[in-house]
């Protein structure tokens, strides 16, 4: 039986956004008997709804109201209003994302203190480590069903995969295999096993993949603890004379206000929406917004060092079939200064389809170097790189004088590359052109960095409160019953794909919430 | 069709040619297209030879010599609209300027791509230009029409994916 809990109850943790982070979070309590409203702006579409069509799918997915964009970075001018290409709907991100799911290194949650200062960087040590999470990881893992984890075997290598496979062995590279992804090898906790349809990034038909939108959403229903209203869109969260946090406002499906109270709020809008979220909530008694004493809420922002290689072979690859990003080199992942930058970066096999590749294959490009690449489509394959990029105070979200539909000013961003992020991006550039040369490549395409998919950071975790937004727990450092439950608690973004991370530490969030309710300190 | 033709378009003769490509459905706003007659692009606001124009420039911009016109025309066929008429008028004469400039009659009657291109690339930060261009990244190669030109071959769910249709099947490696 689905909860239904009434706007006055403030026995409830009201949790905001369903992704990776609020969905899982939102579950995990219920699970433990904890009463949640979570409040989605998105709709609810599942695997029926999803859409085999990249526009298509775009147009239902993802979250197209007003950001505004500043800084160096590309992305500013070429798609200065979609700042990142992130989702709207319940399940959050996780119904586009690919599934690429891996542990960060250990070395990468002191990055600090293994890398030293970095000029122009913020860098700073998370409050935990990897001996802390490795038991949160392996929840996280059996949760997602992570191939090439436990006793999960790997995805068969589809075309792509085996181009790159070649081209990374010839260049010596040993650490190459088809990931370890939240994609089912085999029928797994009633999910089916991968049809190879190639349509992850839209939402996987079959369920092969995990996303929250139809494992721990209905799971955390199912227990009677949970309800999760869409189409909710968090305005602000509200606090009494003391200090604490009382309830949020949001609009309802119909536009009107609504007020729910509650007795702890979580934040998990991605990581331009829950500093907004907490800018837009500044009172006369925190008129810098909330939790943000630290001027941090909103800073360091983070993103990946990413790109693309793109490669044209003398014959087909047909790399859109299959698995979009199943397969992956981890042998430049680890930190070796020597190559001029510090940490390291994945490369990871990917593909996108004609309408997407015309779209970011080399934004505002035109003329026949341009069209030439896509009439090869069909001989293409390609890969991305993931790379760990510097913290800085100067990249961050703040607010805009733009307002969306609800009249409140939306996230801008500020985006621009340190240098290490510039000598990363380079050297992947030349390493990802090189593998494919290696097997015969005509013609390799060095693609820019597209919209963020990965937004980190900008709530960040940190020991001292006056370094970060909150504490190890994501409990924010000035307000005991406010949480940060995102990818925006991150600290410093390592080299991995970010979702597994955020899935372990929202199981691990969970646990403490549940615990410190139980003995009534929050 | 050459330059001279698209130049005296009528208007049904702009799409005639393609249709020997065979089931084509209706794909723009305002088309009118008879699937065993000719093809025809109804132009209501702008002239014929302004639309004749874009079409051209539509080609030069993202240049696929296998993609016949009617897929430039669908994709431009948008800009015969009463909102969008003060912008066109202004770019194809602009285009038709520096075309007679540089000793032509006009831009569709230049002969060669890279002339017309060299025209395309000097006005190339124009709002006419980087409309038009953007706006065909999606209004050209989001034509499900045209993915099989490049073997994309959209949509996979309904035949059950590629598990048993050749995820793995390259065989030059
Ligand atoms: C194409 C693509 C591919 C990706 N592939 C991978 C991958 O292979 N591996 C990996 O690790 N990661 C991948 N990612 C990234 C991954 O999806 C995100 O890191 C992850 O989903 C972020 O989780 P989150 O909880 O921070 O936010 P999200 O999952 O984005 O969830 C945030 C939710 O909050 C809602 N929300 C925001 N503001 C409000 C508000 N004010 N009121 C109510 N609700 C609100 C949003 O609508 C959204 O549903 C990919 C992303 C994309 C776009
Ligand atoms: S390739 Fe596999 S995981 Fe991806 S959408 Fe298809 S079935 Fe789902």
């Amino acid at each position: 039986m689905v909860a239904k809990f009434d706007l006055t109850d403030d026995s409830v943790v009201v949790v905001i956004g369903t992704g990776a982070g609020g969905g899982v979070l939102s579950n995990e309590l219920a699970q433990k008997g904890v009463k949640v409203v979570a409040l989605e702006a998105g709709g609810r579409y599942l695997p029926e709804d999803y859409i085999n069509d990249e526009w298509e799918s775009f147009g239902q997915l993802a979250w197209t109201d007003p950001r505004t964009t500043s800084g160096d970075w590309r992305v500013a001018r070429d798609f200065s209003g979609l700042p990142a290409w992130i989702v709207k709907a319940v399940g959050g991100t996780t119904t586009h994302w690919a599934g690429a799911s891996i542990r960060f290194q250990e070395h990468e949650w002191k990055a600090l203190s293994t890398y030293g200062a970095v000029e122009g960087a913020n860098l700073l040590d998370w409050p935990i480590d990897a001996a802390e999470m490795a038991p949160w990881y392996e929840k996280a893992e059996a949760k997602l069903g992570v191939t090439r984890t436990g006793d999960r075997a790997g995805l068969p290598g589809n075309n792509n995969f085996k181009v790159f496979e070649k081209g990374a062995k010839a260049l010596g590279y040993t650490e190459v295999h088809t990931g370890r992804m939240a994609i089912n090898s085999a029928d797994y906790d009633d999910r089916m096993a991968c049809q190879q349809t190639g349509f992850c990034f839209q939402g996987c038909k079959w369920g092969a993949k995990w996303s929250a939108a139809y494992t721990d959403i209905p799971r955390g229903e199912a227990t009677g603890n949970l309800e999760v209203r869409d189409h909710a869109h968090v305005a602000r969260i509200l606090h009494d004379e003391s200090g604490k946090v009382t309830g949020v406002e949001y609009f309802d499906k119909d536009g009107n206000l609504q007020m729910q109270k509650a007795r702890i709020v979580c934040v998990a809008g991605n990581s331009f929406e829950s500093p907004r979220l907490l800018l837009n909530s500044a009172s006369e008694m925190f008129p810098n917004g909330l939790a943000n004493s630290s001027d941090q809420v909103g800073r360091n922002y983070m993103r990946h060092t990413t790109g693309s290689v793109y490669a044209v072979f003398e014959k087909p690859v047909r790399m859109w079939r299959g698995t979009t990003m199943a397969g992956i080199v981890q042998d430049e992942a680890h930190h070796d200064p020597s190559r001029g930058f510090v940490g390291g970066y994945e490369l990871e096999t990917l593909s996108l389809g004609i309408p997407f590749m015309a779209a970011f294959l080399n934004p505002g490009g035109w003329g026949r170097s341009f069209t030439t690449a896509l009439d090869s489509y069909e001989n293409m394959a390609g890969m991305w790189i993931v790379g760990e990029d510097m913290p800085q105070a100067t990249n961050r979200v703040t607010l805009s004088d733009v307002k969306d539909q609800w009249g409140l000013p939306v996230a801008n961003v500020h985006f621009s590359d340190h240098p290490n992020d510039v000598a990363m991006r380079n050297h992947a550039y030349k390493q990802g052109m090189a593998i494919y040369e290696a097997v015969g490549a005509t013609r390799t395409f060095p693609t820019p960095p597209y919209p963020s998919t990965h937004n980190l950071g900008t709530n960040r975790m940190s020991e001292k409160p006056e370094d970060g937004v909150c504490n190890k727990w994501g409990q924010t450092h000035d307000i005991a019953n406010l949480f940060i439950s995102d990818g925006s608690q991150f600290t410093t973004g390592a080299a991995e794909n970010p979702t597994l991370t955020i899935v372990a530490l929202a199981i691990r969030q969970a646990d403490f919430i549940a615990r410190e309710m139980a003995v009534g300190s929050i | 069709m050459s330059k001279i033709e698209r130049q005296g378009l009528t208007r049904r003769a702009l799409l005639a040619r393609s249709v020997a490509a065979g089931a084509l459905v209706v794909a723009g706003a305002g088309f009118i297209a008879a699937p065993n007659a000719a093809w025809a692009v109804e132009v209501r606001v702008i002239s014929e030879h302004q639309m004749a124009t874009l079409v051209q420039m539509a080609r030069d911009i993202y240049p696929h010599d296998r993609i016949a016109d009617q897929f430039y025309a669908i994709a431009v066929k948008g800009y015969d609209a009463e909102e969008r008429k003060a912008l066109v008028e202004e770019g194809v004469a602009a285009l038709d300027a520096a075309a007679q400039a540089a000793g032509h009659a006009d831009y569709v009657s230049m002969g060669w791509e890279e002339d017309r291109v060299k025209i395309l690339q000097a006005m190339e930060d124009s709002g006419f230009f980087q409309t038009v261009r953007g706006g065909l990244v999606t209004g050209l190669y989001n034509q499900k029409e045209v993915w099989p030109i490049f073997g994309y071959e959209g949509e996979s769910f309904s035949q059950g994916g590629y598990i048993e249709r050749g995820f793995d099947d390259i065989n030059w490696l």
